[in-house]
Formats: structure tokens, C-alpha cells, sequence
């Protein structure tokens, strides 16, 4: 837990320090059941102090940038990945809880839990037969 | 429960991820033969420096025990597979993403003649595996003096 609270920053807006004006998009999966919502996303080359996860009213950012220590003088021969910023917002709906997101870092994989509320929980409701 | 997580609640991210697909088919560095596929997992960058050839390749969430590393004929390897993660269990999921990529893997790379195939390290860090191959002493720049 304590872990997690470590990667998640939730309610900094602005907190980015120099946002490069091109960002690449991580690849997310994300799947929803009842208790909440899990999103992984591949963010590698970004450690755990490089990565920010912020809530900012209904908006949801990962951002990170990777880095590599190259030797110096390196002069690129192929690139697929020119400038390792990542960056993608999602749009948190009201019956999830952003103060209980969990974040974890492992092998550049990010992984969230994001609860829902109680009371938006689906139930079953019972029929009294009388 | 529609829509309660909106992918697409910022359009100019989905513009952006065009724009790097974009970017990725009319690439304008020259690349080699054997580098032309396009979105393959890992993605790989190759540098060259004045002592070293430095292979980077973008894997996150892969094991690192169970990647292959070959060189073989001047062609380094790299095999390997990314498992699907079942992001969560229970019952009802929906599944609102699933771009990541999952399965075996296996990238070449072509290396320079001057590389040498003896002296190859590899080390795994945050999802990244960065593979440094030696250059040959003889290929190395040095300084004639003139007397």
C-alpha cells in the first residue's frame, strides 16, 4: 500500500515539471467488473520516481518519461522510439472513487486499480413474497 | 455503466497516437532490410558508439529470464514471449482496452560488421533490455601520430 501511495499522486494539478510537446501514447488494457476498474499500461523505461499519476477533477493523467543511460557520442542507427515520453488522459466517470486508486510499477508496466463506490456497486435487491 | 470510462475523453491524445502511427509508416531515417516491420513488439532502437554497439529494446512486463538473446552470424536475436495478463478477476468484465501486446516475440536485428559477436552484455531494467555489443578493437577510431 504504501508502495502504491508512492506512484499515485492524486489532486497535484500542474505538477509536471517540462512537458515535451510530443508525447507517445501507451498501450492500455483496461477491463471492468463490479468492484472497479483495472487499467495496465506499458510505460517502459520509466522508473518509479520518473512516473506521475494524477487526478485532476474528472481527468485522469499517466505521464512519465523513460530513461536509458546510453554512452555519450552514441549516434542513432534505427529508432522506433525517438523521444520515450509517455502521456494519455482518461475521463474518470462519477461512480468511481479517485481517492482510493491503487498504482503499482513493475517492469515498465503500470498497473491501477480504480474502485468503485460503494453505492454504485450493482446489488441485488430481494423480493419479498408475501 | 456505459461509457464510465471514456477512452475517448480527450480527442487530441487519439489524434496523437494517429500522428505516431503516421510517423511510424513514413519513417525518413534510413533503416535496414531486415528493420522494416512496423508497431512489432518490443520496439527497438539501435545506436552506435565510438567503442560500443548499444540495443535497446522497449519490453515492458516481459520476464526477463525467459527472453532468448542469440548472435548469429552478425544478426542479434531477440525471443521471447509476453504472457496475457488477466488485468482482474471476478465475474461481469468488460473489456474496454486491450492494446497491449501479448504473445512470443522474436526481433532481429542486423549489426554492424565491426561488432563483435564475443563480447555481447544484456541487462533488464524497468521494462527496458539494453544490449551492448563490443566493436572490434581493430575498428575502433584511434590517433596517428606523425613523428
Amino acid at each position: 500500500m504504501n508502495e502504491s501511495n508512492a506512484v499515485a499522486k492524486t489532486g497535484q494539478a500542474g505538477s509536471s515539471p517540462s512537458v515535451p510537446q510530443s508525447a507517445l501514447t501507451p498501450a492500455v488494457d483496461i477491463v471492468e467488473n463490479d468492484v472497479g476498474i483495472t487499467l495496465l499500461a506499458d510505460m517502459p523505461g520509466v522508473s518509479r520516481e520518473r512516473l506521475v499519476v494524477k487526478v485532476d477533477g474528472d481527468n485522469l493523467t499517466i505521464e512519465g518519461s523513460a530513461e536509458v543511460k546510453v554512452p555519450e557520442k552514441l549516434e542513432l542507427l534505427h529508432s522506433e522510439i525517438r523521444n520515450p515520453y509517455f502521456r494519455r488522459t482518461f475521463t474518470l466517470s462519477r461512480e468511481l472513487d479517485p481517492s482510493r486508486i491503487e498504482a503499482s510499477l513493475k517492469d515498465g508496466v503500470l498497473r491501477m486499480h480504480i474502485p468503485k463506490a460503494e453505492e454504485a456497486r450493482p446489488r441485488r435487491i430481494e423480493v419479498n413474497v408475501g | 455503466m456505459n461509457g464510465s470510462f471514456g477512452l475517448a475523453g480527450d480527442f487530441f491524445p487519439e489524434l496523437a497516437r494517429l500522428q505516431q502511427h503516421l510517423d511510424e509508416i513514413f519513417q525518413t531515417t534510413p533503416t535496414s532490410i531486415r528493420a522494416l516491420a512496423r508497431g512489432a513488439f518490443p520496439a527497438v532502437n539501435v545506436g552506435s558508439s565510438p567503442e560500443t554497439i548499444e540495443v535497446l529494446a522497449f519490453a515492458p512486463g516481459v520476464d526477463p529470464k525467459a527472453l532468448q538473446i542469440t548472435v548469429d552470424k552478425g544478426l542479434l536475436v531477440i525471443a521471447g514471449e509476453r504472457k496475457h495478463e488477466a488485468p482482474a478477476q471476478g465475474e461481469n468484465q468488460s473489456v474496454y482496452a486491450k492494446e497491449r501486446f501479448s504473445g512470443a516475440f522474436r526481433r532481429v536485428v542486423s549489426l554492424p560488421d565491426d561488432a563483435d559477436p564475443m563480447k555481447v552484455g544484456a541487462r533488464f531494467q524497468d521494462g527496458v533490455l539494453h544490449i551492448t555489443v563490443a566493436k572490434r578493437e581493430s575498428s575502433k577510431p584511434r590517433q596517428i601520430t606523425v613523428n
